[in-house]
Formats: structure tokens, C-alpha cells, sequence
């Protein structure tokens, strides 16, 4: 079975949906693949490294007309005027980022050629789909590089200085948005030594900010903005208000604000005006991550900076396609992972009893399923952490649980003290003696054996498994001090015999392990 | 010779057996307090042959010469990952010869008896000690039994098991008593029972120890050792008694808490008390509501050989947790040379050893050791717990219960609050395991469905020797 890959023609989409390391996990998972010549070019991929990875060039209409094709942006138009999509195969999968809520001629158009088609962007987030979700291993990547952007265009340093020459105050990031990608984001901007704070409607990512670094701020209304799937819902006039007055608060104070509030299915939220930006000191950065989808900055522009009142507006919309080596490898991944789940080269087929497929299977052997009843299992609870986020520790509510403290030492203690009064009026003087031996000895070893590094406790079983052979002495008193060989003589020398083995053979176990142990 | 010479010697030789355990806190030391140990016992066992009480030195010599050979036998042919074994067989001799000693002893008296009342101290040095004694000889042999696969690791529990217990140590003591009121105070009644009742209270103790042992789960085991360990010092210590001999006692007292250290030292490692081991019989309870039993979490993600070999690749800090999976399989060979192709590599390599890891207190440190890997990178798990947050891979081979999360996070979890090396915090972990199954506690562990965890399937060695060539 083979998989296609071929070139994006997307304007400004420099990565590809299967990067050379990823071909030999495809081939171990049972499929031959073959590569668009050139696929990789912009991603810095030769199509050498392709071959020596064990793929085939092939030109465009073969590439699209495997058995599988993976793809990362909605297929579009070629130059020369025919669709993409074209080039399918009836009884083809396509795989692919179809954004399939308002692709609806798309579908058709898959759906016509008698395809079907896995859209990417709806792989639930559900934990066993993590290893999927080219949604979060993206946004991950484009958090990342929303900082970078910042950072290059800012006119100071992220880090606080104290040099000679005079000192910078730290760089103060403003995320709003606790997403992957803002999770992400913050993870960059903390390494680079800025201040972060963080906003966000659901008070669940309260811990998550904190865990990477950042200050939670808050509103002062209650209410939640959880929605479904990991996703924030929209919220009432009132809390709207009240966030609009603590993003201006904060506009005042911050260098550099990040926004990543998206709502699926929606236009993004406008969470920054023009006068949010008028209050902003001039050389301050703002990245919009959701420029694409309307942008969180009524000033944004998508696929553009530009400069408002000295404030420069980023609204790039290929962050994750400017870091396209490392984001086409991982994007690969994903889609290894789920070729994978339905079944490898060997039983390749769309499931739609299976939860991921039932949601991403949008056209299903030349029919569109499109709009997708929600799978009928219960649904799992919503995932506040989601896939791809860096060290977000969920808080462990460390459950110590000591032993119940027994009541038997104090059992014992009496008993013996009873023993001991018993013994001191009827033993008679010698017995007490050797008591008094064994007592101490008994300390001795207590003090003694705690000293013992652990690491040598098995030569220490073997050790005092030899010295325990020291009962080798009572046979030679049993077996030697008999005038002539009787019962108690020959139990004697038996014991003496078994003794000998404990002597000998601990002794010499024990010099042979520790003869082993060298640093 | 005279007495006070005797005495002198067994003085020194108490004091070389001390220095000889001392010797084992650390490993620079540990070769010369063996040797203290051969020549402490050279010294008292010569010391004894010579003096004017023994004679008959044929039947003497032959009995050590061939004790000896057998000994030597088997101290240089057992493989390191059957120490276990060989350690529990030895205990059994312990308590074999303590309860030959005690029936001889029984038999004929080594010391003048003059009063009753030495008679019957001496009696009850007896029958204590064979009772100590042949505990110790049938437990060691279930033991050694189990740990060599040849009986079945389960924990077996008879119905009223504890009544059984119960009942038995009333017997042997019942035994005990009247064999004392008959020999040494005449009760005429039990005049001529003492040999029979001495006998019953060796069978006797002898089903008790089986049974005690074969009620214990398989990896419980590193305590029963240890607790076997204990006794066959105690069954020593009783044996000095009735020979009215301080070093016999001395020597058993020393073997004897040594064994109940470090049975405390496992129990602590659980989390149990040592009767929830002994009389517990944990990892056979039915079912436990816990929710981290309830099946798979989620889904696992696979890694394969090539790509381990990736991500340490660019790895600096990485930690090999090893488990009794790993002496299973025998991998130690192939886990060194993967240790020493990176650390020529210069990164850096470290091990984390819990301390019940393995079947046998400090076990995993022997096998690494026969291995040929350094002392110094072999750290207790507190030691190297704090560091594993900025440990890039952490790589578990053959463990499960003692890197289970739950027990720290699950309050109804059967291992709640049993220290547990801390894996998960690790930027990734590679489980190293044969398949699903579910580690000794019968707890399903939440650590492998970890968004950082990375599932490595198949047995150690193999896949182990398999990083080795790719990594070469």
C-alpha cells in the first residue's frame, strides 16, 4: 500500500506531511512511500534524503494517486487550474488538515472522485489520540516561534540585565490563552528569562501557568469559561467588560502580548482593541496567533506585520511552517501514529466504530458524512492539559500513607521485662551471664548493620551466612568430646559437615561478589 | 590449653566477626572485613579442635573436608542471578545444624548438669533451639524452593492459616514444658516422653516453617530471606546457649540482627509492617476497589529500537532503572555495554536501585557489579530521586510496582504510600517490559500511559543486545 506525499502548493507553506525520518516508520508499518519530487525543498529535505530513507520520487499525479495521501494544508487549485483533488483515486484516504467546517465544496469534490478523506484538524483530544493531534504538535511549534518572532522584532533584551554599560529591566510577556500553544509560548518566554503572565477564561489553567512559570491573572466575576474538548466557550457582556479593563490594565505594563483564544468553529474573540494598542509603550510587540481565523487584535492584519502607533502587530498565520524542518518531522509523526491506528499496510481501513475516525472520517468512500453527530459513547471528560503541553504537571495530592504504628514494641518490651524478672530469681548465675553476652551482642549488631551500605546488603547476607556456620563449633563439641561414636556423635559430625558448606561456601561467595565491585 | 587461652581466642574472634560486618559499610573496606571474617573463624575453629575437650579428629576433619569442598563447590559455580537461592540454601544448613546440635546436645550434655534447676534451663536451650532451628531449616528450603522457580511463587493459604500458626506454637511450647517437668523435675508421668516429645517438637516446628514460607508471596521474598537470615542467627545464638558458648552466642546474636535490619529495611522499602508480610499474605487478596485497577487508562505509545537510539542520541542525563525483570532475562551484560558506549560518549549515565528491586536485598547491585558496572554510578533511589526532574531519559528495564505513581497519588492503591522512584518526572521514559502485564501488586500502572512514556515490548536481553549493536 502506498503513500503519497506531495508538494504543498499553498502560498507560504514551506513544510511537508512527511519528513525523510518519518519514511522508515512507514515502512515498518507495512507501506511503500513515495515522495513528490521537490516536496521537501522547502523544508530543507532533499529528495535525496527521501531515497537514502527509503521512499521513491515520483511526479505529482502519482503522488496523489496512491492509496493514501497525506497532506497538511486543504488541497487547493494547481497552477494550472485543475483541483488537487483531482488526482484521487476512487476508494483513495486522504489525509489531511481539510478545515472541513467550511470546505463544503471540498468534500464534494473529494467525495466525487470516490475517495475518502481523514480530516486532521478533527482528531478528537482524547488521551489515546495525543500521539495524533497535529493541532497541538503544531501549536506547540508556533507557540514557540510566536516568542521568537517577538523577540526578534523587540528592542531589548527578554532577560534582565546589570552590566557595566547600564541595565534592561526583564521583558514582560502577556499570554492570553493557556492553550498548547500558549503553554508553549510561555515555556519560550520564561526560558528566555521574561516575565510571564497569563490570562484565561477556564480557572482550571490556573495550575498550568503556574507550572511553566507565569503569573495567573484573573477577573473578578465568577465564571467559568470551560467548554468542550479542551476549548474556551464564549462568555457573558459582563465578564467580557471586566476582561477588557484588565487587558488595558496590562497593556500599560507589558512589552510584549501573545494571543492564542481561539473558539472552534467561530471567529476569534477580539480580546484587543485599538485603544489597548494606543495604550501600549511604543517598540511593544504583539503576536496574534489566531490572525488567521479573525485575530484576537481588532488591528491585526492576517499573514502581516504591522506597526500601529509604534506597537508592532504580528499576524502570521505559518509560525509553525517557519520552523518546517522540525514541524514537517513531527506533523509526520502524527500521521504515522494514525496510519498506525487503522491498521498499517497490512489492514488499512477507515473504522467508523472507532472514536478518532467516527470524528475525522469527514468524507467515508464517496460520500460526505458531513455535519458529524458527535460519537455516541459517553463522552470523555473534558481534558483542561492539553496533548502536546510541555511539563504540565498535573498537581499529585501526595498521599503519604504510614503504617499504622504498631502497639507491639511496647507488647514485646513488657513481656521481656516480665522474662527478665522471672529468669533473675530462678536461673541459675551462668545462664544470666550468657544473657548479659547475648544482650549486648544483639546491640552491637542493631548499631553495627545499620552502617551497612545498601548496595552490599546481598554480600552481607552471604557474610553472615558464613559466620552463622560459627554453629560448626557446637559439632565439634558435640562430636568431639563422645568416647566412642554414638548417636550424639555421629548428629554431631553431620552438623559439623552442613557447617562447613555455610563456612566455606559463604566465605568464598562473598570474596568472589566483592571482588566484582570496582568503581 | 587452657580455659582462659579458649576464652581469649573466642574474644578474638568475636571482635574479628564485628570488624568483618563493619568492614561492609562501603566497598573499599568490604574485602578486608571478609577476610577478618576467615580469620576469625580459622582462629575459633582451630582453637576449639585443639583444645583438650575434643578428640576424635577423623571423623572431625572428614566431616569439614567434605562440608568444605561442597561449599566451595557451590560458592564458585552459582551464577550471581541465583545468589537468592544459594543464600537460602545456605540458611537451611544453619538451621539444620542447629537442630542436629540440639538433639545431640539433648542426647549428651556437654556441660555437667548438677541442679535441677541448670537441668532445666538446659532443656529449654534445647527444645528453643530446635524449635529455632528447624523453622529455620523447612522455611529456607521452601524459600530456596520458590526463588529457584521449582515451587510455585504464589502465596499458598490454607484456610484458618493463622489458627494453624497459632496452634503450632502452642504444641511446640506445650511439648517443650512437659519435656522439661519430665526430664528435670521428675514428673514421673512424662519421665520417659522426653525423646518423643523432642522429636514431635522438631516435626512440629518443621511444618510450621514450610507453611510460613509457603504462604508468602514471590517478591516478597527479598524479606522472608532476610527474615530466614535473622533466624538462622537466633537458631545459632540458642545452640551457644546450651553449650554454654559466648562466641556461638555472640556470633548468632550479630547474624541475627543483621537479618532483622534488613528485613526492616524491606518491610520500610513496602510501606508493611513486617506481620502484614509474614502473615499478610499480600498479592492474593481477591480485589481491590481501586480505581487505577479498573484496566488499561488510555493508550500506551510504542518506541522502537531505532528510535531509543534518537533520543539518546540527544540525551545528556540518563537513568536506568533495573527491576527483577531485568535478572529474569539475565540483561545485565548487554544494560553494561550500553552503559559504557555512552558514557564514552560522555553522557551521563546513573542507575537508580530501589531497595525491594530484585529478590534478594542489594541483588541488582551484585548482578551490575558482575557486570562490570562502577559502584559510584549505582545510586539509591533517595540518593538520585531529587535529580530525576532533569533527567533527560530514564529508562526502566523489567521494574514495575517501584516506579508505580499511584503510590503517591492513589490513597486506595494496595502500594499507597510505599516510596516509589520517581520515573514519571523525567523529560522521557522508556519502559522496558515483555507485555502489558501487570507488576507482583497486581496494580495497574498508570506510569505507562504518561504522555513522556514510551513503551520498548519485548524480552530485556534481546532488545537490550539489539541497542547495543545499534548504537555500536
Amino acid at each position: 500500500m502506498q503513500v503519497g506525499v506531495p508538494r504543498e502548493l499553498a502560498a507560504a507553506e514551506r513544510r511537508v506531511a512527511v519528513a525523510p525520518d518519518t519514511v522508515p516508520r512507514l515502512v515498518k508499518l507495512g507501506f511503500t512511500v513515495a515522495v513528490e519530487a521537490g516536496a521537501g525543498d522547502a523544508a530543507g529535505f532533499t529528495d535525496q534524503a527521501y531515497v537514502d530513507a527509503g521512499a521513491t520520487l515520483v511526479d505529482r499525479e502519482a503522488a496523489w494517486g496512491s492509496d493514501i495521501v497525506a497532506h497538511i494544508e486543504p488541497p487547493g487549485v494547481r497552477p494550472d487550474g485543475q483541483a488537487e483533488v483531482d488526482d484521487l483515486r476512487a476508494g483513495a484516504i486522504l489525509v489531511s488538515m481539510l478545515d472541513a467546517a467550511r470546505n463544503g465544496d471540498l468534500l464534494a469534490a473529494i467525495a466525487a472522485r470516490g475517495a475518502s478523506a481523514v480530516a486532521l484538524e478533527r482528531v478528537p483530544r482524547i488521551t489515546r489520540a495525543q500521539k495524533m493531534d497535529v493541532l497541538s504538535s503544531m501549536a506547540n511549534i508556533a507557540g514557540y516561534r510566536a516568542v521568537i518572532e517577538a523577540a526578534n522584532i523587540y528592542g531589548s533584551f527578554f532577560t534582565a540585565q546589570m552590566t557595566a554599560a547600564g541595565k534592561a529591566p526583564p521583558c514582560r510577556v502577556l499570554v492570553i490563552g493557556a492553550g498548547v500553544a500558549g503553554l508553549a509560548a510561555m515555556g519560550a518566554a520564561r526560558a528566555l528569562g521574561a516575565e510571564v503572565r497569563a490570562f484565561d477564561v477556564r480557572p482550571a489553567c490556573r495550575e498550568q501557568v503556574e507550572s511553566m512559570g507565569g503569573q495567573f491573572l484573573e477577573v473578578q466575576i465568577e465564571e467559568s469559561g470551560e467548554g468542550g474538548g479542551g476549548y474556551a466557550k464564549t462568555m457573558s457582556p459582563e465578564f467580557i467588560a471586566a476582561e477588557m479593563a484588565l487587558f488595558l490594565k496590562q497593556a500599560k505594563q507589558v512589552d510584549v502580548i501573545i494571543t492564542t483564544a481561539l473558539i472552534p468553529g467561530k471567529r476569534a474573540p477580539t480580546l484587543i482593541t485599538a485603544d489597548h494598542i494606543a495604550a501600549m509603550k511604543p517598540g511593544s510587540v504583539v503576536v496574534d496567533m489566531a490572525a488567521a481565523t479573525g485575530g484576537n487584535c481588532e488591528l491585526s492584519q492576517a499573514g502581516k506585520a504591522v506597526v500601529k502607533n509604534g506597537v508592532t502587530i504580528i499576524g502570521y498565520t505559518d509560525l509553525a511552517s517557519r520552523m518546517a524542518p522540525v514541524s514537517s518531522r513531527f506533523f509526520g509523526q502524527n500521521i504515522a501514529h494514525l496510519l498506525d491506528d487503522m491498521g498499517g499496510g497490512e489492514d488499512m481501513k477507515i473504522d467508523l466504530e472507532d472514536q478518532v475516525l467516527h470524528q475525522t472520517a469527514v468524507v467515508y468512500n464517496g460520500a460526505v458524512r458531513w455535519p458529524i453527530e458527535p460519537f455516541p459513547t459517553a463522552a470523555p471528560p473534558p481534558r483542561p492539559t492539553p496533548a502536546a503541553a510541555p511539563a504540565v504537571i498535573p498537581a499529585t495530592a501526595a498521599a503519604k500513607v504510614p503504617p499504622k504504628p504498631s502497639k507491639a514494641p511496647a507488647i514485646l518490651s513488657l513481656v521481656a521485662a516480665v522474662i527478665l524478672v522471672i529468669l533473675a530469681f530462678t536461673a541459675p548465675g551462668d545462664f544470666l551471664q550468657h544473657l548479659t553476652v547475648f544482650v549486648l551482642a544483639v546491640f552491637v549488631g542493631w548499631q553495627l548493620i545499620w552502617n551497612v551500605s545498601p548496595a552490599l546488603h546481598t554480600p552481607l547476607m552471604s557474610v553472615t551466612n558464613a559466620i552463622s556456620g560459627i554453629i560448626i563449633l557446637g559439632g565439634l563439641l558435640q562430636a568431639g568430646t563422645g568416647k566412642e561414636i554414638n548417636l550424639s556423635v555421629i548428629l554431631g559430625a553431620v552438623a559439623i559437615l552442613f557447617a562447613s558448606i555455610n563456612v566455606a561456601g559463604g566465605f568464598l561467595v562473598t570474596q568472589r561478589m566483592l571482588r566484582m565491585f570496582h568503581k | 590449653m587452657e580455659a582462659s587461652t579458649l576464652i581469649a581466642a573466642y574474644l578474638a574472634a568475636a571482635v574479628l566477626f564485628i570488624l568483618s560486618l563493619g568492614g561492609l559499610s562501603s566497598q573499599e573496606t568490604a574485602r578486608r572485613g571478609n577476610l577478618f571474617g576467615v580469620i576469625g573463624m580459622i582462629i575459633a575453629v582451630a582453637v576449639t579442635v585443639i583444645s583438650p575437650q575434643v578428640h576424635g579428629y577423623g571423623l572431625i576433619l572428614g566431616a569439614v573436608a567434605i562440608g568444605g569442598a561442597v561449599g566451595a563447590f557451590l560458592a564458585l559455580r552459582v551464577v550471581m542471578t541465583a545468589m537468592p537461592q544459594l543464600v537460602a540454601l545456605l540458611h537451611s544448613f544453619v538451621g539444620l545444624a542447629a537442630v542436629l546440635v540440639g538433639l545431640s546436645s539433648y542426647l549428651h550434655p556437654y556441660d555437667e548438669l548438677n541442679s535441677t534447676a541448670q537441668q532445666a534451663v538446659h532443656l529449654t536451650e534445647v527444645w528453643v533451639g530446635v524449635a529455632i532451628g528447624a523453622i529455620t531449616l523447612t522455611g529456607s528450603v521452601i524459600a530456596w524452593g520458590k526463588l529457584r522457580g521449582s515451587i510455585s511463587g504464589r502465596a499458598l493459604l490454607l484456610p484458618g492459616r493463622h489458627l494453624l500458626n497459632l496452634l503450632a506454637v502452642l504444641l511446640v511450647v506445650g511439648a517443650g514444658v512437659a519435656m522439661t517437668a519430665g526430664d528435670a523435675f521428675g514428673v514421673s508421668a512424662l519421665a520417659t516422653l522426653g525423646w518423643p516429645l523432642l522429636l514431635g517438637i522438631t516435626a512440629i516446628s518443621c511444618l510450621m516453617g514450610m507453611h510460613l514460607v509457603l504462604a508468602i508471596g514471590g517478591a516478597d521474598m527479598p524479606v522472608v530471606v532476610s527474615l530466614l537470615n535473622s533466624y538462622s542467627g537466633w537458631a545459632a545464638a540458642a545452640a551457644g546457649f546450651m553449650l554454654n558458648n559466648d562466641l556461638l552466642i555472640v556470633t548468632g546474636a550479630l547474624v541475627g540482627s543483621s537479618g532483622a535490619i534488613l528485613s526492616t529495611i524491606m518491610c520500610k522499602a513496602m510501606n508493611r509492617s513486617i506481620w502484614n508480610v509474614v502473615f499478610g499474605g499480600f498479592g492474593a487478596k481477591p480485589s481491590k476497589k481501586s480505581s487505577a485497577q479498573e484496566g488499561p487508562q488510555g493508550e500506551v505509545v510504542q518506541i522502537d529500537v531505532d528510535g531509543l537510539v534518537d533520543l539518546l542520541g540527544d540525551a545528556k542525563d540518563i537513568v536506568i532503572v533495573p527491576g527483577y525483570g531485568m535478572a529474569v532475562a539475565r540483561a545485565q551484560h548487554p544494560v553494561e555495554r550500553f552503559t559504557s558506549i555512552l558514557r564514552k560518549r560522555g553522557k551521563n549515565v546513573r542507575y537508580a536501585i530501589h531497595p525491594v528491586a530484585g529478590r534478594l536485598p542489594g541483588h541488582m547491585n551484585v548482578l551490575l557489579a558482575e557486570a562490570g558496572v562502577p559502584y559510584d554510578i549505582v545510586l539509591e533511589m533517595d540518593e538520585i530521586n531529587g535529580d530525576l526532574p532533569d533527567t533527560d531519559v530514564v529508562m526502566v528495564i523489567g521494574a514495575n510496582d517501584i516506579v508505580n505513581p499511584s503510590a503517591q497519588t492513589d490513597p486506595d492503591s494496595p502500594i499507597a504510600g510505599m516510596p516509589v522512584i520517581e520515573a514519571w518526572k523525567a523529560k522521557n521514559v522508556i519502559v522496558l517490559k515483555r507485555g502489558m502485564g501487570s507488576g507482583y501488586a497486581g496494580v495497574q500502572n498508570p506510569l505507562f500511559f504518561k504522555e513522556n512514556t514510551r513503551m520498548l515490548f519485548g524480552d530485556a536481553r534481546d532488545t537490550m543486545e539489539k541497542v547495543v549493536a545499534a548504537l555500536g
